[in-house]
C-alpha cells in the first residue's frame, strides 16, 4: 500500500488546522453560512436530514487494518457506532457534530486518511477495481495510477472550481468491476501491440438525471502522457462546461452537446501544449508509488484444510462458491464479505464488525481490505489454506452471509432516511426485498441478479445499471417507485429501460416478486435473469407487472 | 391576505445539525409536538425572516406544511417531515431514540 510521505502528512495537518479555524470563525460570526458552506463541503461535511454527515475518502477502495480500526474508533467516539460504505468507495458517518469534525479529521490524518474533495465541484475520490492487485484477469494493478491521480488532483489550484463535480475510475482488467464507463473519466490499463503500457481513456459517462455511457476519447494513451492528457481534458471542460445550468454542467453533457470528435480535437490541441510542461518527474513519482503496491509475499502452505472443509462442510462450500473469487495465484483467493445480510442496511458496518474485519485481514490477509462500489468489503489476498478459519471468524462476527451477486446483495443509497436530496426511502425497500426472498428460500434458485435502488434521480444507487433498477420518487405527496429492467454495470454497460408507471411503497415488493416469478417461469435451463430478459425483451415482464388489460389499454 | 394552510418553521442547529422547530414560546424546540402552528401569512414571513437572521444558531430555516391532530398537537403532512420528526426508519436513532415524540 501507498505510504504517506512527510509532504502528505504536512498537507493534511495544515488542511485540518485551516478547517478548524474556519469552523471557529463560523461559530464566532466572522463567516456567514453562505461563506462557510463551500469550505465545509470541500472537507466532506454535508448537512443532511437529521444531522451533519462526514464523507471520508477511501482512495481506490484500499484500506489497511489500522485504518479500518480507526474508522471503528471514530464511529464509537464521535458517531453512533457504525459507518456506511458507499458506491464511490467512501465511508460516511451520519451523526457527527460540527464542533467535533476537526478532531475526527485529525484522527483520520494519523492513519493517512482524509475527507478532502469528497464533495464540491472538484475532482472527487478516485475509485478503482476492488479486486485490484489480486484479480486473475488483470493486466496491471490500477492503484498506482489512481494514487498518482489522487496526488495530482488534491488541491490542484486550476481545478478547484470546475463547472460541476468530476469523478475518475481506473481499472486494470477487461472485466469492469468499477463502473468505469459511468465516470467523467474512466481509465483502463492496457498495453499497445508492441507491449508499451498505457490506457484506454473513456469520457462523458455518468448516471443521474441524464444517464450516459462513456465514449472512448483515446483508445491508447502511453503511460507517460497521462497527467498532461488529463489536464488537457480538464482544461477543455473547465472552459466549455456549462456553468449556466447545474443540470447540464457535467462533462457528459459537454460531450453530448459538442460531440466526441470536437472534444477530442480540442483535447489533442491542448495536449500539444500541456505535454511540454511535464518533465517526466511525474513518471519518477509513479515508479516510486508502484513499488509501494508490490504484491504481498506469498506463503507456501498445504491447502488440505481447505479441501477437507469443502468436502465436509456444505455451508462453507456454499460460501466459497458464492463469496470467493479467483486470485491471480492459484493457491490464494479473494473473499468478499457481504454487508447485505437480509434485513440489514446495505453498506452499513458496526464498529465491532469493522474491527472483526480488520483483525481477520491482519491475521490472514496482509492487513489489507477493500471497499467495493457494491458496498461490500473485500479481503483481497487470502491463502486458500486459511479460508476455513476466515469463514469461521466471519461467522463469529455475523459477517458470513452467503449472498454475493444474489438478489439480496442489493446496492442501495441512504435515501430519504438520511439524505436531504432524496425523494423517497431506499433502505426499507432493499430490506423488504432481501427478507422476502430469504423467507421464500428462493435466493439460490433465482441465481445471479443485480438489484440497485436509488432514492432520487441523482442515482447514487446506480439504479440505471441494475438488472432490476428501482428509483424512488415522490408522487402526489407519497413515495412512488419506478422500475427499470435490463441495465448492466459490466464491460458491456447498458442502461435499463423503464417498465411503465411506478408502484407505491406497498406495491413495490409484490411487483418485484411478480418479475422474479415470471423469470423463473420462462427461463431456459441455466439462464440467469439478465439473459432471460435479453432473450425475451420487456413484454412478459411488463405483463407480469401491469396485467394484459392495462397493457392493451395503454397501447 | 388570504388564510394560510397551517405552517411550522423548522431548521437545523448550527452546532449539531439537529432538527429544530420554532416553539410556542418563541424559542427553538426539538420536538414537533411543541412547535408553533402558524396560520397567519404575515407571521409566517416574519418568523422565517427572523430565523434566517439567526445565523449563529440555526441554518437552513424553512416553513413546512402541518396539520392539527385531534388532541390539538401539530403533525407534519409530508412524509419527509415525518422522517425528520422521528429519525431514520432503518435504525432507532435520532429523535425517536432521544425523547418522547
Amino acid at each position: 500500500m501507498y505510504r504517506y510521505t512527510d509532504f502528505d502528512r504536512a498537507f493534511l495537518t495544515s488542511r485540518t488546522e485551516q478547517f478548524r479555524a474556519q469552523i471557529r470563525r463560523r461559530l464566532d460570526g466572522h463567516l456567514t453560512e453562505d461563506e462557510f458552506k463551500p469550505l465545509r463541503l470541500m472537507n466532506g461535511l454535508y448537512l443532511q436530514l437529521h444531522a451533519y454527515m462526514l464523507r471520508v475518502a477511501v482512495p481506490y477502495g484500499t484500506l489497511s487494518s489500522a485504518q479500518m480500526h480507526r474508522l471503528a474508533d471514530i464511529a464509537d467516539r464521535w458517531d453512533k457506532g457504525y459507518g456506511h460504505f458507499t458506491t464511490r468507495q467512501n465511508v460516511q458517518f451520519n451523526w457527527p457534530r460540527l464542533v467535533d469534525v476537526p478532531d475526527i479529521l485529525d484522527s483520520l490524518a494519523e492513519v493517512d486518511m482524509h475527507a478532502v474533495q469528497t464533495s464540491g465541484n472538484c475532482i472527487r475520490n478516485v475509485t478503482a477495481d476492488h479486486f485490484a492487485g489480486a484479480a486473475a484477469d488483470e493486466v496491471a494493478d490500477p492503484r498506482p495510477t489512481a494514487e498518482l491521480i489522487r496526488q495530482w488532483s488534491t488541491d490542484h489550484p486550476e481545478f478547484a472550481y470546475l463547472p460541476r463535480k468530476f469523478k475518475l475510475a481506473v481499472i486494470g482488467s477487461q472485466i469492469d468491476r468499477a463502473v468505469m464507463k459511468a465516470h467523467d473519466i474512466g481509465l483502463r490499463l492496457r498495453h499497445d501491440t508492441d507491449g508499451t503500457p498505457g490506457y484506454q481513456v473513456v469520457i462523458g459517462g455518468g448516471l443521474g438525471r441524464t444517464p450516459m455511457i462513456g465514449k472512448v476519447l483515446r483508445d491508447f494513451l502511453p503511460q507517460g502522457d497521462l497527467l498532461p492528457y488529463l489536464e488537457s481534458i480538464l482544461q477543455v471542460y473547465n472552459l466549455s462546461g456549462r456553468r449556466d445550468n447545474k443540470y447540464k454542467a457535467r462533462i457528459k453533457i459537454t460531450v453530448h452537446e459538442t460531440g466526441i470528435d470536437a472534444i477530442r480535437a480540442a483535447v489533442e490541441a491542448r495536449f500539444q501544449v500541456q505535454k511540454t510542461r511535464f518533465d517526466g518527474s511525474d513518471q519518477v513519482l509513479l515508479a516510486a508509488i508502484e513499488a509501494d503496491f508490490a504484491p504481498p509475499a506469498p506463503v507456501d502452505l498445504a491447502t488440505h484444510p481447505f479441501e477437507t472443509a469443502l468436502k465436509t462442510n456444505p455451508v462453507f462450500r456454499s460460501f466459497v462458491d458464492t463469496n470467493v473469487a479467483e486470485h491471480k495465484r492459484a493457491d490464494y483467493a479473494i473473499v468478499t464479505v457481504s454487508l447485505k445480510k437480509p434485513g440489514a442496511t446495505p453498506g452499513d458496518a458496526s464498529a465491532a464488525q469493522m474491527r472483526a474485519m480488520a483483525d481477520i485481514a491482519a491475521r490472514f490477509g496482509y492487513h489489507e481490505l477493500r471497499i467495493s462500489h457494491e458496498q461490500n468489503i473485500i479481503l483481497p489476498h487470502i491463502h486458500r489454506a486459511h479460508l476455513p478459519a476466515v469463514f469461521q471468524a466471519l461467522k463469529a462476527a455475523d459477517l458470513a452471509c452467503v449472498n454475493i451477486g444474489l438478489i439480496s446483495d442489493i446496492i442501495s443509497c441512504p435515501g430519504m432516511d438520511y439524505c436531504a436530496l432524496a425523494t423517497a426511502r431506499s433502505i426499507p425497500v432493499a430490506q423488504q426485498i432481501a427478507l422476502r426472498f430469504q423467507a421464500l428460500d428462493q435466493e439460490r434458485e433465482i441465481g445471479p441478479v443485480k438489484v440497485k435502488i436509488s432514492g432520487c434521480i441523482n442515482a447514487c444507487g446506480h439504479h440505471h445499471l441494475g438488472h432490476i433498477g428501482i428509483l424512488g420518487l415522490e408522487k402526489a405527496g407519497v413515495e412512488s417507485y419506478q422500475i427499470t429492467l435490463g441495465g448492466d454495470a459490466g464491460a458491456d454497460m447498458a442502461l435499463g429501460t423503464r417498465t411503465g408507471p411506478g408502484f407505491s411503497a406497498d406495491a413495490i415488493l409484490p411487483a418485484i416478486e411478480r418479475l422474479i416469478a415470471t423469470y423463473l417461469d420462462l427461463r431456459e435451463p441455466g439462464e440467469v435473469f439478465i439473459a432471460t430478459y435479453r432473450r425475451l425483451g420487456m413484454t412478459p415482464f411488463k405483463t407480469a407487472l401491469y396485467g394484459e388489460k392495462e397493457l392493451s389499454d395503454a397501447a | 391576505m388570504p388564510a394560510l394552510s397551517p405552517k411550522i418553521l423548522t431548521a437545523n442547529t448550527l452546532i449539531s445539525g439537529e432538527v429544530v422547530y420554532l416553539g410556542r414560546e418563541g424559542h427553538w424546540v426539538t420536538t414537533f409536538r411543541d412547535a408553533l402552528l402558524i396560520v397567519d401569512p404575515v407571521t409566517a414571513n416574519d418568523v422565517l425572516a427572523e430565523a434566517e437572521a439567526q445565523t449563529g444558531t440555526v441554518v437552513g430555516a424553512y416553513l413546512i406544511e402541518a396539520a392539527q391532530s385531534r388532541d390539538g398537537r401539530p403533525v407534519p403532512t409530508h412524509f419527509r417531515e415525518g422522517l425528520r420528526m422521528r429519525g431514520p426508519s432503518n435504525l432507532f436513532h435520532g429523535k425517536q431514540a432521544d425523547q418522547p415524540l
